[in-house]
């Protein structure tokens, strides 16, 4: 018990002191730097509450797609963050409220959760007797909600066929690469052997 | 649920599977086909085969009876036959009227019967929807391939707006409908609509009621009723014509369905509730419909402010909530559509050497120019503005007498005044056709197009004497909620 809760605590301390230093990094690129860590801590701790399938799912989708997409942008797009950052103090006392009503309501979803009847119940047992987690969820996705799930998935194919429509242009004259030329080159066709007089370079 | 039971329950999902899996395939189809104009004539032609192979399923695979899949979250009863029938009629001539126009526009891409595809099979989960979640999900299906489709000429600054617009007030509405389905849940804890049912009928509260009209607002929205109509005149003049005519079609269809489903199924017992906001909702998309329409002068709005008035008349149907409402709003959206797509049919053929016109007065002496088409537009435009005597009227006159048989005089009253004013503007079409001296010389109509604008034209006529047999079908398919 004692290492676990070690693990919690430093986990924890890891999670909130990286995402203050995402907020407080001058630099773009070492703030989404510091988010991947907060996200990794916050994985850890999943991992202690023995929901490793969401630990895993937080890492795959957010740390390897979204931070690195962050990432991308962040270092394609040329904006001045010191610049944007100017005025942070003078948004403190409002972004202070919003802070206080956001833990406030916490606060009362918690309570209301802690006292709400069958909740201890379920805080005991989160899961079936015997499974593990991807067992778990996957007989709720492909079994109760069979349908809704591959619902969903036909409304992501169609988003995906329309991003295309909309988005692909085929520009003509495009120069793509192709490696079966490439390495099919001979030197006869790539190399060309010029007797060249001394002072005068090859003139064209 | 057992391996046993899901195999004897996926027969019911005939139909849908056959849209789904034939849209996959031809995607493929279309993306491994090297001649891009071959593969998207192609892959049309075969999408037209695929939804009336769907309807075919819907017919004949589908266990006679139906019954419920997936814990009660999918229903096939003979109302969801009859409407799949109808959506799936609907989007095949919508798809086949759009081929010439999108090669002449260099819009041919085989994405468009695919996205048709997919959309229809989002149509059909709705009219079979039995549970909040499965209504969504189909809703989204559905609205999601609209929003592509709207915007599918990318170049034209107007589709791209049309799309966009279409898009945002699409997903505030999503969002409505959504807040008033997580209400409903919270009030009766439960999605399928079997149990919201019964725990309605055990006494309902206010909270139920706030719900409830945040989901008929988030409905509205998808038929494009007033007062949240504001979308449909800019989305259907700025969508390239054939996708406005598969939008003045089956997705009405299939949203007025939901929407006679979900408040006459589950939410029957608060009729006194709901039954005054469905009436102010008729009222208002009637008026705007007839009132907003005078003044147009581009016939693709034209038509954007009549769908908006008779879908007030489908609503006048459902809020009648009987069997005589529902069957009324059957045989009403059958016979709508088939006005609405030969009106759109004479639009696609109004081609100049120049490209396509829209206006009004482009109309001008088609009588002389074209007679076949003039003809029947006359027809057509005679039948949506419920003019006696031709199909058209039928329908209308079946929506009065539901509304007469629930105590609804007043709102029938009003709704033969507004149909009046209506009438003006149909009027004024058809006086342009035949009063006016030709302005612009067309360019032959192609083959199909006209066919199926004569077609539409000639059976609002010729569908008079075999009307009782479509009222008795929709009869029978009403009698699935009753």
């Amino acid at each position: 018990m004692i290492l676990q809760a070690a693990a919690f605590w430093l986990l924890a301390g890891a999670t909130i002191v990286s995402a203050f230093c995402v907020v407080a990094a001058r630099n773009p690129v070492r703030a989404v730097l510091w988010l991947i860590v907060s996200f990794f801590s916050a994985a850890g701790l999943f991992v202690l509450l023995g929901a490793e399938f969401l630990a895993m799912l937080l890492i795959v989708v957010y740390v390897g797609a979204v931070a690195v997409l962050f990432l991308f942008v962040v270092m394609m797009l040329d904006v001045d963050f010191a610049e944007l950052k100017q005025g942070f103090l003078s948004y403190l006392p409002l972004g202070g409220l919003v802070a206080l009503i956001l833990a406030a309501e916490l606060v009362l979803v918690g309570s209301v959760w802690a006292s709400a009847e069958g909740a201890a119940a379920l805080r005991a047992a989160p899961m079936p007797d015997g499974l593990t987690n991807v067992e778990a969820l996957g007989r709720v996705l492909y079994d109760q909600y069979v349908y809704f799930f591959q619902a969903a998935g036909l409304v992501l194919l169609v988003a995906m066929i329309g991003a295309i429509v909309l988005t692909l242009h085929h520009r003509p004259g495009v120069k793509r690469q192709n490696i079966a030329r490439q390495v099919g080159r001979k030197p006869s066709e790539a190399v060309e052997l010029r007797d060249v007089k001394p002072g005068e370079g090859i003139g064209e | 649920m057992t391996g046993e039971q899901f195999f004897s329950e996926i027969p019911l999902l005939a139909p849908e599977l056959v849209l789904a899996v034939g849209a996959m395939a031809l995607l493929m189809l279309g993306v491994f086909m090297k001649d891009e104009a071959k593969a998207a004539s192609r892959v049309s032609f075969l999408t037209v085969l695929l939804l009336v192979a769907a309807g075919g399923a819907a017919l004949f695979l589908v266990p006679a009876g139906g019954g419920t899949a997936f814990n009660g979250a999918f229903v096939f009863d003979p109302l969801a036959l009859f409407s799949k029938l109808l959506i799936t009629g609907a989007a095949a001539l919508a798809l086949e009227l759009a081929g010439p126009y999108l090669k002449a526009e260099k819009l041919a891409r085989f994405e468009y019967p695919v996205l048709i595809a997919l959309a229809v099979t989002g149509m059909a989960m709705m009219v079979s929807a039995n549970d909040l979640i499965a209504l969504y999900m189909g809703v989204e299906l559905q609205s999601l391939a609209l929003y592509v489709l709207a915007a599918f000429n990318r170049e034209s600054q107007r589709a791209s707006e049309a799309g966009l617009k279409y898009f945002i007030l699409g997903a505030l509405s999503s969002g409505l409908l959504l807040y008033g389905a997580s209400l409903v849940y919270g009030f009766t804890g439960a999605t399928g609509f079997t149990e919201i049912g019964m725990a309605v009928a055990e006494g309902p509260s206010t909270g139920l009621l706030v719900g409830l009209v945040f989901v008929i607002c988030g409905l509205a929205f998808k038929v494009s009723a007033a007062p949240f109509h504001m979308w449909t005149p800019d989305v259907y003049e700025g969508a390239p014509t054939p996708v406005t005519a598969f939008f003045a079609t089956a997705p009405k269809v299939a949203a007025m369905v939901l929407f006679a489903r979900v408040l006459m199924g589950p939410f029957g017992e608060m009729v006194d509730d709901w039954r005054q906001v469905v009436m102010v909702i008729a009222v208002l998309s009637m008026a705007v419909g007839a009132f907003g329409a005078l003044t147009q002068t581009n016939i693709k709005r034209l038509m954007a402010y009549s769908s908006i008035g008779n879908m007030g008349w489908a609503l006048v149907a459902v809020s009648a909530d009987s069997l005589t409402g529902l069957w009324a709003l059957l045989a009403f959206m059958t016979l709508y559509v088939i006005g609405v797509i030969g009106a759109f049919a004479v639009i696609l053929a109004m081609r100049t050497s120049e490209g396509m016109v829209e206006q009004i007065e482009d109309l001008s002496g088609l009588a002389q120019s074209r007679p076949g088409l003039g003809w029947a537009m006359t027809a057509v435009m005679f039948s949506i503005g419920g003019l006696p005597f031709l199909v058209g009227f039928l329908g209308k006159l079946f929506v009065l007498y539901a509304a007469l048989e629930a105590g609804l005089w007043v709102l029938a009253v009003i709704a033969v005044l507004i149909s009046v004013v209506a009438a003006a503007y149909y009027l004024k079409v058809i006086s342009v056709i035949w009063f006016k001296e030709p302005k612009v010389s067309f360019t032959a109509a192609p083959v199909g197009v006209s066919l199926i604008a004569k077609a539409a034209g000639a059976s609002t006529v010729l569908l008079l004497p075999v009307a009782a047999v479509l009222f008795i079908h929709a009869r029978t398919a009403g009698a699935a909620l009753f």
